[in-house]
């Protein structure tokens, strides 16, 4: 049977996400609790978090999680790692071990910082650098997996069922100003632990929900770029189109989110002469991120959240406001479970983006 | 024996003299002359060795009493000689010439598009229906490979070279006034024009009279440059530098003097009843830097307001060529495949000179990516896009959008009788005879080409809604939407897709 | 009203419509029974010069000089402004015949009467011009251009 990476694998899901904008922490509980009312939207294939704000003490710093198949690609990678960084803490992450969740592989944290002279010599900026030496870890040795890899920012994803993977990573440990989680319903799939989601790139993480039918327009397309779509899962590609669009291209995030999921040309047609013009400019310039088929993401950045479908509203999403809270979630009652009492609750439009930043906005 | 052999002929007339009413429709509309009238047995005959088979008697027999048929006059079966290959020896034996053959390469050599099976969507991922949401088949040519740039309110600038806009991905192929005739000129400019699409005048200067839907041409600039001059290039929307054409890679082209009647000669601005040649090459262009100062002079010329399309002929080395020309200065590159047509070819060359389209389009498409330069142009497939099927299998492979030819003069009434170099085309189409001419209203041939594109719009859409996709941006470079079947491993490697049940 | 209009610049010579008109006017259902082996006398002709064709049938003229000149009462001009000819009351004078500065009237086959073209309101095509619709060049159009 072929694993995840080799072969493309559609699947739909459960997607649900919290933040606190005056930056207050949260532990992970209330997302387990969240995801858990929404059990039947996976099927024990994969389950993840991402949570922003939860490595204060090492926020100058790349936080690497890893998954390693065995020692050797663990010797390799921290060889890697050796000749590419800093390595300011290493150290394996804390697991509860339970039942639900099984064949674990080894699971470890780095925090690192580029080689001022690697660095220099690469005439790359920070992030760029950073961004390609993940890549070649996960495409050139074998084995090794980084699944997060943004600053004061961590991903913690399964396979099995999310509330399960919740209490597998101790997640009432850490504590974010914000938080997204994923449940898994892969059609087919032999589950691998880097196929969850999550999926994060430096500091964007995906959580999605859907299955795009533009996957290869976008994946060929972005692969000119310097990424490499190993896992050739929608969450991977999206991230990747979000990273190149907000970091590289340096886009807003409604720029971006109306590059993914525009407004019709009949309904541009129909806004101002300056919105006409921007936003079918951005569907000129980059007709080929444009995302067709059914999804709703939560996008994951320091300092907010936004929440984006596509732009025929093919997948549910629903937002909900409570003082300095906002949620973001698949369905109603997974925001109901955690606060019943909501000041303001609405589903946005087919790619229609919905943003929720921390009062000082992003970082 | 010195002169010519009799050769029967290839196809036969077949009358049905219990319909047939002697109305001598067919006689009048052959301009062959193969039909003739008996008076006095008040019959109608037909000479089948003047027949072209090019169907205008079937079609306008009132009462369908006429069909062509094979003939089955053989000489003796022979795998390696068939009838054709020593006919075509008795012709030259007996002429000492170059064979000449028109429209597209008719050679049994495989047709990748039938090849390839489409995806559509089942239970993870909803179809769409177009009868019932936005289905959108826009497109935008031209480079995409421009930076972001902000004014002093952070709004975006339109930084973008300029670009054509396409209702649908679909654009009528260079054929030129000379080749086809006034008619159909008319024809393909009134269709463009009400489809939102364009029109390519290909190397036949633009008449007057077509001025007026310059924002729907694209000029042709070749090696021959008839008709090239200011007013030319500025009324178009766009210009193309013909490097090759499919259907005859390597060599130029030749318009006889017959063809070349007043109205040709002031638009072409050449002499009267003399030969038209363009050379086989440009003669300012013998390497890829020439063809950069060409694309550059003719930006300059037009205060770079138009997008500069580059169309070469599928060759063995096309991807290659196709990443010089991205990084030429070129918008747009059409490629054209060795099934495209042609007004008059030696037949050797139409039949063994260069690619296939679909071969050509792919690898294109993957080098251009490989390169990171694929937003440096747009691709347009061409050479034999039949159906709707077939452009849609194009755009997935890579295209931005297809020229349509032989498909838009079918349109128009031409039956593929592979005659045009004669220039006694019975549908109006490849003539410049104004009682031929006439017969192509282009009030009905226009509205037969917006009826042909907006079916294929519409099937496009269906099969696109069905694959849970709704724009057709989505669609282009989509490989995974392919299947091959039937292909070889080494075939489905160039044409980058998976083999169906994989 | 609607009437047949011929465009000379479309029209090839090829003379369908006088076999069509024929047919149209025979009566009978099919065109090859209808026409195999006759001599058709149709109600529309094609004049043919030096490269130049043109169909003529019954122009329906506003002021009608036929109907004038008709002995028998035959000939009237309808509300909607259609010349019509009732080969009923037609005696076969030819008077009609005569005075068509078109030459759009003319002796009936059975040479009883006179006939003339009334637009197949009077036969099976109901009132869909038969030559119209089998122009193979959009030459012959029935529109109404006031």
């Amino acid at each position: 049977m072929l694993l995840e990476g080799q072969e493309r694998i559609p699947s739909g899901c459960a997607v649900t996400g919290v933040i606190d904008r005056s930056g207050k922490g949260m532990t992970g509980e209330d997302m387990i609790r969240s995801i858990a009312v929404m059990h039947d939207r996976s099927n024990g294939l994969g389950g993840g978090f991402a949570g922003y704000g939860i490595y204060p003490d090492y926020s100058d710093f790349y936080a690497f999680h890893l998954f390693f198949d065995d020692g050797a690609a663990k010797t390799a990678t921290e060889e890697f790692l050796g000749r590419h960084f800093e390595i300011a803490y290493a150290s394996e992450i804390q697991t509860r071990k339970i039942p639900e969740i099984t064949d674990e592989p080894l699971i470890w944290r780095y925090f690192v910082s580029p080689l001022s002279r690697k660095l220099e010599s690469s005439h790359l900026d920070e992030r760029e650098y950073t961004a390609r030496c993940v890549n070649k870890i996960n495409t050139y040795i074998k084995g090794a997996y980084v699944f997060s890899s943004g600053k004061n920012m961590g991903i913690f994803k399964a396979v099995g069922f999310p509330e399960d993977v919740g209490r597998f990573y101790k997640l009432e440990e850490y504590s974010g100003y914000s938080w997204t989680c994923h449940g898994r319903y892969p059609t087919n799939t032999p589950g691998w632990w880097g196929g969850a989601h999550p999926f994060g790139f430096l500091e964007y993480s995906v959580v999605h929900n859907g299955e795009i039918s533009s996957y290869d327009a976008n994946r060929r397309y972005i692969e000119m770029f310097g990424y490499k779509c190993n896992l050739q899962t929608d969450t991977e590609v999206i991230a990747y189109i979000f990273d190149y669009l907000l970091r590289r291209k340096k886009l807003t995030l409604t720029e971006a989110a109306h590059v993914v999921a525009p407004s019709f040309w009949s309904t541009i047609a129909r806004k101002s002469k300056e919105d006409q013009e921007q936003e079918t400019l951005l569907r000129k310039m980059f007709s080929s991120l444009l995302i067709t088929g059914p999804f709703s993401i939560i996008v994951g950045y320091p300092g907010g959240l936004m929440a984006l479908g596509d732009r025929l509203k093919l997948r549910s999403t629903v937002v909900a406001e409570k003082g300095d809270k906002a949620y973001i979630a698949s369905e109603e009652s997974a925001i109901r479970v955690i606060e019943p009492d909501l000041d303001k609750v609405w589903a946005p439009a087919g790619g229609e983006p919905v943003i929720f930043e921390l009062y000082g906005g992003r970082k | 024996m010195n002169g010519t052999l009799f050769i029967y002929p290839d196809y036969e007339v077949v009358r049905d003299y219990d319909k047939c009413i002697a109305c001598r429709v067919c006689e009048r509309q052959c301009a062959n002359e193969v039909h003739s009238y008996d008076p006095d047995l008040k019959k109608m005959f037909a000479d089948n060795t003047k027949c072209v088979n090019c169907h205008r008697c079937v079609c306008l027999c009132p009462t369908h009493a006429l069909k062509i048929v094979k003939s089955d006059n053989t000489y003796k079966i022979n795998a390696n000689w068939d009838n054709q290959t020593i006919n075509e020896v008795y012709r030259q034996a007996g002429t000492g010439g170059v064979l000449l053959s028109s429209m597209g390469n008719p050679k049994p050599y495989p047709v990748y598009w039938d090849k390839m099976l489409v995806n559509a969507s089942q239970v993870t991922n909803p179809s769409i229906d177009p009868l019932r949401e936005p289905m959108e088949t826009a497109v935008y040519l031209g480079k995409k490979n421009a930076g972001i740039e902000r004014d002093e309110n952070g709004r975006l600038k339109d930084t973008l070279p300029p670009q054509l806009k396409l209702s649908v991905p679909v654009m009528f192929s260079a054929m030129s006034y000379g080749s086809i005739s006034y008619n159909a000129h008319e024809s393909l400019a009134r269709a463009a024009e009400e489809l939102g699409i364009y029109y390519n005048t290909g190397e036949g200067g633009l008449h007057k009279d077509f001025y007026k839907y310059g924002k729907n041409t694209i000029v042709q600039v070749a090696s021959g440059r008839f008709g090239v001059f200011k007013d030319y290039l500025e009324t178009a929307a766009a210009i193309e530098i013909k490097m090759g054409q499919g259907a005859k890679p390597g060599i130029g082209g030749h318009l006889p003097g017959s063809k070349i009647t007043d109205a040709v000669s002031t638009t072409r601005m050449i002499p009267k009843g003399v030969d038209a040649i363009s050379p086989a090459p440009h003669h300012d262009i013998y390497s890829i830097e020439d063809l950069r100062q060409l694309v550059y002079s003719l930006k300059e010329a037009t205060d770079y307001k138009k997008p500069v399309i580059v169309k070469i002929a599928a060759v063995h080395n096309c991807a290659a060529i196709a990443s010089g020309i991205a990084r030429s200065g070129a918008d747009i590159i059409a490629v054209d495949g060795f099934r495209g047509g042609t007004g008059a070819a030696p037949t050797r060359i139409r039949d063994n000179v260069g690619i296939p389209i679909e071969l050509a389009l792919a690898s294109i498409d993957t080098r251009l990516r490989e390169e990171g330069i694929r937003d440096n142009v747009s691709i347009v497939a061409a050479g034999s896009i039949r159906s709707s099927t077939d452009l849609l299998k194009a755009i997935a492979l890579g295209a931005d959008a297809c020229y349509i030819g032989t498909a838009a003069l079918l349109s128009l009434g031409c039956h593929l009788c592979r005659s045009c170099h004669q220039g006694k085309c019975n549908w109006g189409i490849a003539t410049q005879r104004p009682e031929l001419v006439k017969r192509l209203n282009p009030e009905i041939g226009y509205r037969r080409l917006v009826r042909l594109v907006t079916a294929w719009k519409h099937e496009l859409q269906e099969m696109m809604g069905g694959m849970g996709i709704n724009s057709v941006e989505a669609l282009r470079g989509n490989r995974l939407m392919l299947r091959g079947i039937g292909l070889t491993d080494r075939e489905l490697s160039v044409l980058g897709i998976r083999h169906a049940g994989e | 009203m609607k009437r047949i209009y011929v465009k000379e610049k479309w029209c090839l010579g090829c003379h369908l419509c006088e076999y069509e008109c024929a047919y149209a006017n025979s009566g009978i259902a099919d065109m090859v029974k209808a026409l195999k082996g006759k001599n058709i006398c149709p109600r529309i002709k094609v004049e043919d010069g030096d490269g130049v064709h043109f169909a003529v049938n019954c122009r329906h003229c506003t002021d009608p000089i036929c109907v004038k000149s008709c002995i028998a009462g035959a000939l009237s001009r309808e509300g909607d402004g259609m010349v019509s000819l009732d080969r009923d009351k037609c005696v076969g004078c030819y008077t009609c015949v005569m005075v068509c500065p078109y030459g759009a009237i003319m002796p009936a086959e059975d040479g009883k009467a006179a006939q003339k073209c009334m637009l197949c309101t009077d036969n099976q095509m109901n009132g869909e011009p038969n030559c119209v619709k089998h122009c193979p060049n959009g030459a012959i159009v029935f529109e109404d251009r006031g």
